[in-house]
C-alpha cells in the first residue's frame, strides 16, 4: 500500500482549502520557477524517465507525447489543451482535482506548456461540471492575481494563459480530436489521423491534448524526482493514480495508490470491500465503461496497471472499477453501456454510427433473451466488425464490453435464451 | 425546432459582458470557439432552453452560419431547443448508478413530480430526463437538478428532494449520506497521516 | 517520389497523393462512398479500408497520404471482410425501396452491394425512418436513405459556397437538412443530386419519370450562358427527360448550374411548331412553310438591302448565323449584328469579347479585378472556379459594381465608373494589387460592355491590362465575361455590321425611323425597342417569346436539344451540340430554314450539307478547325478612351430566366418563387 508520504494529491477529498493559501500549504506553487528554469529539454527527459503513462485512458507515455512537439516555435503557436470532459462510466478523478487540487492543474499546466513552447493551456471541462469549472476558475483567477501566471509567470518571463473552457455533453469530447474540434467551436466529430495534433492540432497550430490528472501529477514528479515515481508500482508501469471504486462495494471512494496494486487488496483496504463479500463478487469492470468485464476468478489476482490487465484481455483505461456482485444481471450491465455507446457516437463514420445502434438493440434483446444462441456469435461478429474500422476509438469502447460479456459469460447468454424459449413455448 | 419560437432574442448586457469575456479567451479570429458558452448563455437567460433567434444572435455575434451553430445546439446533450421546467432533473442511469439505485431515484422522481423519463410536469415545474455518466461514480446514485449535483441518493433523500424544491426550498446540495466528498464513507483510508481523525475505525475489512 | 506497394506491386508515385489514389493509379478498384476528389476528404463511410504493413488497424485509404515504403493491401480476405461489414451497416438502416427509388440503377449503393455485400441481411430490428426534409424546388429527399456520406455538406459549403446545409444531431439520428428547411440559395444546387450516392437526394422535377437503362444519353453543350458547360441530354422518344453535367475538366469539371439542368421542361411549352404568319387582320395564323417564305418573299421584294437587317439572339448557333449573314450579303445589306445587347466590344479585336485567361486558367491568376459584373448569375459554374481559386488562398478580389454575395469574399471598390478610371490613372490601391500580381486578371461583365458608355469601359480595362502586365508572355488576364451562348461564335464568323453597315444601335435607330425595313430576328427576344411593330420582321426560333410576338411571319426553329450544332463559349473554346430529339412538329433545323429562305429569295447559299456550312465557318474564321480547342486571341487595341460615369448595373434580374428556354420553365419559375422571394425582375435580361 502507497504510504501517504509518497501521495500526490494530499487534498483529494477537500478536507483542506482548495484555494491559493491551502494549495501552498501543501507545496504546491513552491519555487515553480526552479522546475521552469530545468529548461524545455531537461523537463520533458524528466517526465520521460519517471514512466508515467497517460491518465486519461490510452496510457501513452506522457514524456514522449511532449517531446512530439515541435522544438522551435515557427509562425504557429503552440497549445497545452487539457482534457477534462471526463465521461467514462465509472470515471470521477478528474472531478475531486478540478474541485480540490485546482492549484496542481494550474501548476501542471504552466510547467507543461513551458516544456512544449506553449503561451497558453485551454482546459476542456464537461459542461455538467458547472460547480468545477467554477472552482478551476477561481483558482485561476488567483493565480493570476499571485502572479504565478500572465505576463511573467512565476517571474520566469514566460508568458502564459491559462483558459477554461466548457463542454456541454458529449462523450465523444473525451476523445482527443473530437475535443479539438468542439474547441473550435464545432460538433465534436473526431478527426482523421494523420495528422496528428502535434503537427496540426486546435486551430491547426502544434498541440498536445493531456488528461487532467497526468498534467496535475507534473510538478510533483519533477520536484520529488523521476527516480521517485518510476520506483513505485511496477516496471512499466509505475507511480501513483487515482482509482475510482464504485458499484457493490460497501465503501465507495476515490483513491491514490501505488499502480499495480492488487484488484482485491484495493476494494478491500479502501473500499470496505465487496458486497456481502468478496465471495458474493460476480465480476468487475476494471478500467470504465470501455474495458471488458473481468469474473471473479481473474479478479482474485489481477494487478491494477496497464499490462497486468492487458494480460488478461481487459485494460486500466481511468481505473475505474466497477463492481458486481452476485445480484447482478449481467447482460443488463453490459447493454446499459452497449445504450450509453449508442447515445455517443457521434454519428460520423459507418461503423460506429450503424454498429452501436445495432449491438444496443440485440443487447436488448438478449438481456430478456428474446434471441437465438447463434445470435450470440453474430452479435460477436458485428462487434468485431465494428472494432478497429472506426475513426476514433469509440467503436472499439462499444465493441468490448460486449466481447468481454460474451467471453465470460456466454453461459449466462445462452441460458436466458433458452429459459426465454421455453417460456414461450409454454405460453402456447 | 418545431416549439413555438420567441420573434427575437438579445442577450442581457451583464451577459453581453460575460459574452465578450469567453470570447476574449480565444485567438483572434477564432471566435467561432465561443459559440458552446454562448448558447450556455443563452440558455440561461432564456429559462432553460435555446430559441432559434439565439441562435442567429450568435451566429452574426461570431460570424458563422445559423446553420453551425444549429448543428452545435442540436450535437450536444446539454442545449435544450424546446422549454424544459423549471427544476430540470437529470438522473444518471448509467451503470455505477444502476448498480446502486438509479431505478428507485427515477421511481422517486416519478412519485414526487408525476414524470417518466422525458416529461415535464403539468405545473411546469419540473422536466425528469434520464442522462449518461455525470462523472460523480463514486457518489452514486446522482441526480442534477439545474447545476448542483446530489450524490449518495435513495428512495427516500431523492424524494425529499424533489418535494423540497416543489415546496420552494433549497436543499443541500452534494452527498445525501453525509460524506463530504469522495472518501470512503467509513473514514479515510489514505490519508490518514494527515487526518487522522478521520480515518476509519477498522482497516475496512467487513 | 514516393515508392509505394499495391497488393505485390512496386509504384511510385507523387508525393501528397492519398493511398486510394496510388491504388486507383495502380489500377485497384477501391469502393467507396464519402470520397471524391473535388471535395474534402471526410473519411467517414469506411468503405475504402486497406490494410496496410505496420499498422495495427486497417486505414481508411482516401484520407492516408502514401508515404515512401508503404505497402498496402487492397485483396485480402481481411480486406473483403471489412468491406463486406461497412456494406452490411450501410444497409442494416437503408430501406428495401430499390424499386421505387429514382437512383436505382444509377446507385453507387446498390452497385457496390452487388459487388461487395453480402447476399443476406442479418439485421433483425426496426430499420430506422427519417423525416424527409424540405430542400426547395429541385432537391426531392427521402432521408431514410441517406447514408451519411455528407457529400451534400461539403459541396454546397466548400464548391457552391454557401452555407444552408448541415449535419445536425449526432449518432444513429444524425440528420442531414437545410437551416430551417430553406431552398438551397445556390445556383449550383442541384449538383449535390449527382454527389449523393444513394437515392436520399434525387431531382424533383424528374421524380418517377423514367429510368436511366430507358434513356437515350446524347453529349452536348449547354447554351443557358457562355460557358459551354459539358452536359448530356438524357432522352425518351420525343422528348428530353433530363440534363446531367459530363465532365470536362478545362470547363465545368463536373458541375452544372441549375438552369442547365432544370430548364429543359422550358423545351416542352410554348414551341412554334410551325410557321405562321400574320394575316390582314393583324393575327398570326399557322401557315405553310411554303406560305411563310412567300410572305418573306413580297415582303422582301423591292426592299434594298440597306434597309433590310439581321439581329442574332443569345442561344443561336453558328451554323444558322453564318446562313443568315451569308443570305444578308447576298442580299446587299451589311446590317447584321450578334450583339442584340447593344455590347461594345470590337468584333474586329477577338480579344476584346473572350475569356483570354481561359476558365481553366483562373486557378493560375493571383489578383482579380471584377468590373460591372455578376459572375454567380453569369456564369455560376466559372464563378465556382473563382471561389476554389480563393480558396487556394493568397487571391485578393476586387469588385467594382454594386456589392452582391458572390459566395466569395470580395473587396467592393465602389458602385461606379469613376473608380475604374482612378484604377486605370494607377490612382487606386488596388491598381497596386493588380501591378505586383505575377498573373492579375481583369474580369469585365457584359453588361459593362453594352452600357451607351461600353467602348470607354473596355478601353480602361485594356489601359488597366496593360498597366498591371496583365498581357505578357502566355498571359492574358483581359477578360470579358459573356453570358449568351451564340455571342463569341457570332463574332468570330463575323455576324457584325458589314462596311458601312448598322450596328444593333443603328438598326435599332432605323427600326424607329422607318429606315429599316425588313428585320430578320435569329432567336433574338431580348430587342430593346418599342418599335418593332414598324418594319416587315421574320422570327425565327422554337419559343413563342417576345420576338415572335412581334413577328409578321414565325419560322419555327430547332432548340440546341434538336440539332448538330456549332457554339463558342466565352473563352472562345469551340464546341459541337449533338441533336439529341427532333424538333418539333414542322419546326427544323435552323441553317437549313435559311438555307431554304435562300432558295425562295432567289440568293440559294452555296450548301447542301451540314458539313459544307462547316466548311464555310473554317473559311469565315479558322478558329473554327478546332473543335475543343482555344485559338488564343491576339492582343490589339480597342476601346475608346473617354470617362465612365455612373454606377454600373448587371445584366440579369433573376438568374432563373434569362431567356425563352427557361421563361417557358415552370421549374424555374418555381426556383424565381421559392428561392428568388417571387415576383422581383422576372423578365430576365434588360438588354
Amino acid at each position: 500500500m502507497l504510504a501517504d508520504k509518497d501521495r500526490i494529491f494530499t487534498n483529494i477529498y477537500g478536507f483542506d482549502s482548495p484555494w491559493l493559501d491551502g494549495a501552498k500549504a501543501r507545496g504546491d506553487w513552491d519555487n515553480t520557477k526552479k522546475l521552469i528554469e530545468m529548461g524545455r529539454e531537461k523537463i520533458v527527459d524528466e517526465m520521460k524517465e519517471s514512466g508515467l503513462r497517460g491518465r486519461g485512458g490510452a496510457g501513452f507515455p506522457t514524456g514522449v507525447k511532449w517531446s512530439f512537439m515541435p522544438k522551435e516555435i515557427g509562425d504557429r503557436p503552440h497549445y497545452l489543451v487539457i482534457n477534462a470532459d471526463e465521461g467514462e462510466p465509472g470515471t470521477c478523478k478528474d472531478r475531486e482535482i478540478m474541485r480540490s487540487e485546482p492549484h496542481k492543474l494550474i501548476e501542471g499546466a504552466l510547467v507543461a506548456s513551458f516544456a512544449m513552447g506553449a503561451h497558453a493551456a485551454y482546459c476542456y471541462v464537461r459542461g455538467e461540471f458547472h460547480h468545477e469549472i467554477a472552482s478551476l476558475q477561481k483558482a485561476v483567477d488567483e493565480a493570476y492575481e499571485a502572479g504565478l501566471i500572465g505576463d511573467d509567470a512565476c517571474g520566469t518571463g514566460w508568458k502564459f494563459d491559462f483558459y477554461v473552457h466548457s463542454g456541454a455533453g458529449a462523450y465523444i469530447c473525451g476523445e482527443e480530436t473530437s475535443l479539438i474540434e468542439s474547441l473550435e467551436g464545432k460538433k465534436g466529430q473526431p478527426r482523421l489521423k494523420p495528422p496528428f495534433p502535434a503537427g496540426v492540432g486546435v486551430w491547426g497550430c502544434p498541440t498536445t491534448v493531456n488528461n487532467v490528472e497526468s498534467i496535475a501529477v507534473a510538478p510533483t514528479i519533477l520536484r520529488r524526482g523521476a527516480d521517485w515515481f518510476s520506483g513505485i508500482g511496477r516496471p512499466n508501469n509505475v507511480g501513483t493514480k487515482l482509482f475510482n471504486i464504485s458499484g457493490h462495494v460497501n465503501q465507495p471512494c476515490t483513491v491514490e495508490e501505488e499502480m499495480g496494486i492488487p484488484l482485491k487488496e484495493l476494494i478491500e483496504k479502501h473500499a470496505g470491500g465487496v458486497r456481502g463479500g468478496w465471495d458474493n463478487l460476480l465480476a468487475i469492470i476494471p478500467g470504465g465503461a470501455s474495458v471488458p468485464i473481468l469474473p471473479k476468478s481473474i479478479c482474485d489476482t489481477v494487478l491494477m496497471d496497464f499490462d497486468s490487465l492487458r494480460e488478461v484481455r481487459s485494460g486500466l483505461g481511468t481505473a475505474a472499477i466497477m463492481v458486481m456482485d452476485q445480484s447482478t444481471d449481467v447482460i443488463k450491465a453490459i447493454a446499459r453501456l452497449s445504450a450509453f455507446y449508442k447515445h455517443e457516437s457521434c454519428g460520423q463514420c459507418t461503423p460506429c454510427r450503424e454498429g452501436t445502434g445495432w449491438m444496443s438493440r440485440v443487447m436488448q434483446r438478449m438481456v430478456t433473451g428474446n434471441a437465438h444462441v447463434d445470435e450470440i456469435d453474430t452479435l460477436e461478429e458485428v462487434t468485431r466488425q465494428v472494432e478497429g474500422h472506426t475513426i476514433c476509438a469509440l467503436g472499439d469502447a462499444a465493441a468490448w464490453p460486449i466481447q468481454g460479456l460474451i467471453r465470460h459469460f456466454r453461459p449466462e447468454m445462452e441460458k436466458r435464451i433458452l429459459d426465454f424459449q421455453a417460456r414461450s413455448q409454454a405460453a402456447e | 425546432m418545431q416549439t413555438e419560437q420567441p420573434s427575437s432574442f438579445s442577450f442581457t448586457s451583464e451577459n453581453l459582458d460575460k459574452a465578450n469575456w469567453h470570447i476574449a479567451k480565444y485567438p483572434e479570429g477564432r471566435q467561432q470557439s465561443a459559440v458552446m458558452p454562448l448558447l450556455d448563455l443563452a440558455q440561461r437567460q432564456n429559462g432553460g432552453w435555446i430559441p432559434q433567434a439565439a441562435i442567429e444572435v450568435i451566429a452574426d455575434m461570431l460570424d458563422m452560419a445559423s446553420i453551425r451553430v444549429y448543428e452545435v445546439a442540436t450535437f450536444y446533450t446539454m442545449y435544450n431547443l424546446s422549454p424544459v421546467g423549471e427544476h430540470f432533473v437529470q438522473v444518471c442511469t448509467n451503470l455505477p448508478c444502476w448498480l446502486r439505485g438509479s431505478d428507485q431515484v427515477m421511481e422517486a422522481c416519478k412519485k414526487v413530480t408525476g414524470c417518466s423519463n422525458g416529461e415535464t410536469s403539468e405545473d411546469g415545474k419540473f422536466t425528469v430526463l434520464e442522462v449518461e455518466c455525470l462523472g460523480a461514480c463514486v457518489n452514486a446514485p446522482m441526480m442534477q437538478i439545474g447545476d448542483d449535483y446530489y450524490e449518495d441518493l435513495d428512495s427516500a433523500s431523492a424524494e425529499e428532494i424533489l418535494k423540497a424544491l416543489k415546496a420552494g426550498e433549497t436543499p443541500k446540495v452534494g452527498s445525501q449520506a453525509g460524506r463530504h466528498t469522495c472518501e470512503p464513507a467509513g473514514g479515510i483510508t489514505s490519508l490518514t497521516d494527515r487526518y487522522p481523525d478521520r480515518a476509519a475505525k477498522s482497516g475496512g475489512d467487513d | 517520389m514516393p515508392k509505394i506497394t499495391i497488393d505485390g506491386e512496386e509504384l511510385e508515385v507523387e508525393a501528397g497523393m492519398t493511398v486510394l489514389q496510388a491504388c486507383e493509379q495502380a489500377g485497384k478498384e477501391v469502393p467507396r462512398f464519402c470520397y471524391h476528389d473535388r471535395l474534402s476528404i471526410a473519411g467517414n463511410c469506411r468503405m475504402c479500408l486497406v490494410q496496410m504493413e505496420r499498422s495495427p488497424k486497417p486505414v481508411a485509404s482516401c484520407a492516408m497520404p502514401v508515404g515512401d515504403g508503404m505497402v498496402v493491401y487492397t485483396d485480402t480476405p481481411e480486406v473483403k471482410k471489412m468491406r463486406q461489414g461497412v456494406m452490411e451497416f450501410l444497409l442494416i438502416n437503408h430501406p428495401l425501396d430499390c424499386p421505387i427509388c429514382d437512383q436505382g440503377g444509377e446507385c453507387d449503393l446498390q452497385d457496390q452491394a452487388m459487388a461487395y455485400g453480402m447476399d443476406h441481411g442479418r439485421y433483425k430490428e426496426n430499420k430506422r425512418a427519417v423525416e424527409d426534409k424540405h430542400m426547395g424546388p429541385l432537391i426531392k429527399t427521402i432521408m431514410t436513405r441517406c447514408i451519411h456520406c455528407t457529400r451534400c455538406v461539403r459541396f454546397s459549403t466548400e464548391v457552391a459556397g454557401v452555407t444552408d446545409m448541415g449535419l445536425i444531431g449526432r449518432g444513429e439520428n444524425a440528420e442531414i437538412v437545410t437551416y430551417l428547411d430553406q431552398a438551397v440559395s445556390s445556383e449550383l444546387s442541384a449538383n449535390v443530386i449527382d454527389l449523393c450516392p444513394v437515392g436520399a437526394l434525387t431531382s424533383k422535377p424528374y421524380a418517377f419519370m423514367a429510368r436511366p437503362w430507358e434513356l437515350k444519353k446524347t453529349e452536348s453543350v449547354d447554351v443557358s450562358d457562355a460557358q459551354g458547360c459539358a452536359v448530356r441530354v438524357d432522352s425518351r422518344g420525343p422528348e428530353v427527360m433530363r440534363v446531367l453535367p459530363r465532365l470536362n475538366e478545362d470547363v465545368n469539371e463536373e458541375w452544372i448550374s441549375d438552369k442547365a439542368r432544370y430548364w429543359v421542361d422550358g423545351l416542352k411549352r410554348q414551341r412554334l411548331d410551325r410557321p405562321y404568319v400574320r394575316g390582314k387582320n393583324g393575327k398570326l395564323a399557322p401557315a405553310t412553310w411554303n406560305e411563310a417564305f412567300a410572305a418573306i418573299a413580297k415582303a422582301t421584294k423591292g426592299v434594298s438591302g440597306s434597309e433590310m437587317a439581321a439581329i442574332a439572339g443569345d442561344m443561336a448557333d453558328c451554323e444558322s448565323m453564318l446562313a443568315l449573314k451569308d443570305l444578308m450579303t447576298a442580299l446587299g445589306s451589311a446590317n447584321i449584328d450578334c450583339r442584340q445587347d447593344g455590347s461594345k466590344v470590337d468584333p474586329k479585336v477577338r480579344a476584346s469579347y473572350t475569356f483570354n485567361s481561359t476558365i481553366a486558367g483562373i486557378e493560375d491568376a493571383d489578383a482579380l479585378l471584377i468590373v460591372g459584373a455578376n459572375p454567380r448569375w453569369e456564369a455560376a459554374v466559372l464563378n465556382a472556379r473563382i471561389r476554389k481559386r480563393h480558396l487556394m488562398g493568397k487571391f485578393p478580389i476586387a469588385a467594382i459594381g454594386p456589392a452582391i454575395d458572390l459566395s466569395y469574399p470580395v473587396d467592393w471598390l465602389g458602385e461606379g465608373g469613376d473608380v475604374l478610371a482612378e484604377i486605370a490613372n494607377g490612382n487606386h490601391p488596388f491598381a497596386e494589387v493588380l501591378k505586383t500580381a505575377e498573373k492579375p486578371m481583369i474580369i469585365v461583365g457584359s453588361g459593362a460592355a453594352a452600357r451607351p458608355d461600353g467602348a470607354s469601359v473596355l478601353g480602361l480595362a485594356r489601359q488597366i491590362a496593360e498597366a498591371s502586365g496583365a498581357v505578357s508572355g502566355d498571359w492574358n488576364g483581359f477578360n470579358v465575361l459573356q453570358r449568351a451562348a451564340s455571342r463569341v461564335g457570332g463574332l468570330d464568323l463575323g455576324f457584325a455590321p458589314g462596311e458601312g453597315g448598322l450596328d444593333t444601335a443603328g438598326i435599332l435607330d432605323g427600326v424607329t425611323s422607318g429606315a429599316i425595313k425588313v428585320l430578320y430576328l435569329l432567336g433574338a427576344d431580348e430587342i430593346a425597342s418599342k418599335d418593332l411593330d414598324k418594319p416587315f420582321v421574320i422570327y425565327q426560333g422554337h419559343h413563342g417569346d417576345a420576338g415572335a410576338h412581334v413577328a409578321d411571319v414565325i419560322l419555327p426553329g430547332a432548340a440546341y436539344t434538336e440539332k448538330d450544332a456549332t457554339y463558342v463559349n466565352l473563352e472562345g473554346r469551340v464546341q459541337r451540340g449533338q441533336l439529341a430529339v427532333f424538333p418539333p412538329g414542322e419546326a427544323r433545323e435552323d441553317w437549313k430554314i435559311v438555307r431554304a429562305l435562300s432558295d425562295v429569295l432567289g440568293q440559294t447559299l452555296p450548301y447542301n450539307t451540314l458539313a459544307e456550312v462547316r466548311q464555310g465557318l473554317v473559311k469565315a474564321n479558322p478558329v473554327f478547325q478546332g473543335i475543343d480547342d482555344i485559338q488564343a486571341a491576339e492582343w490589339g487595341e480597342f476601346g475608346a478612351t473617354g470617362g465612365v460615369s455612373g454606377a454600373f448595373t448587371y445584366p440579369i434580374a433573376n438568374f432563373y430566366m434569362t431567356d425563352p428556354i427557361s421563361r417557358a420553365s415552370a421549374t424555374m419559375a418555381e426556383c424565381t418563387d421559392e428561392i428568388l422571394g417571387g415576383g422581383e425582375g422576372k423578365t430576365g435580361t434588360d438588354g
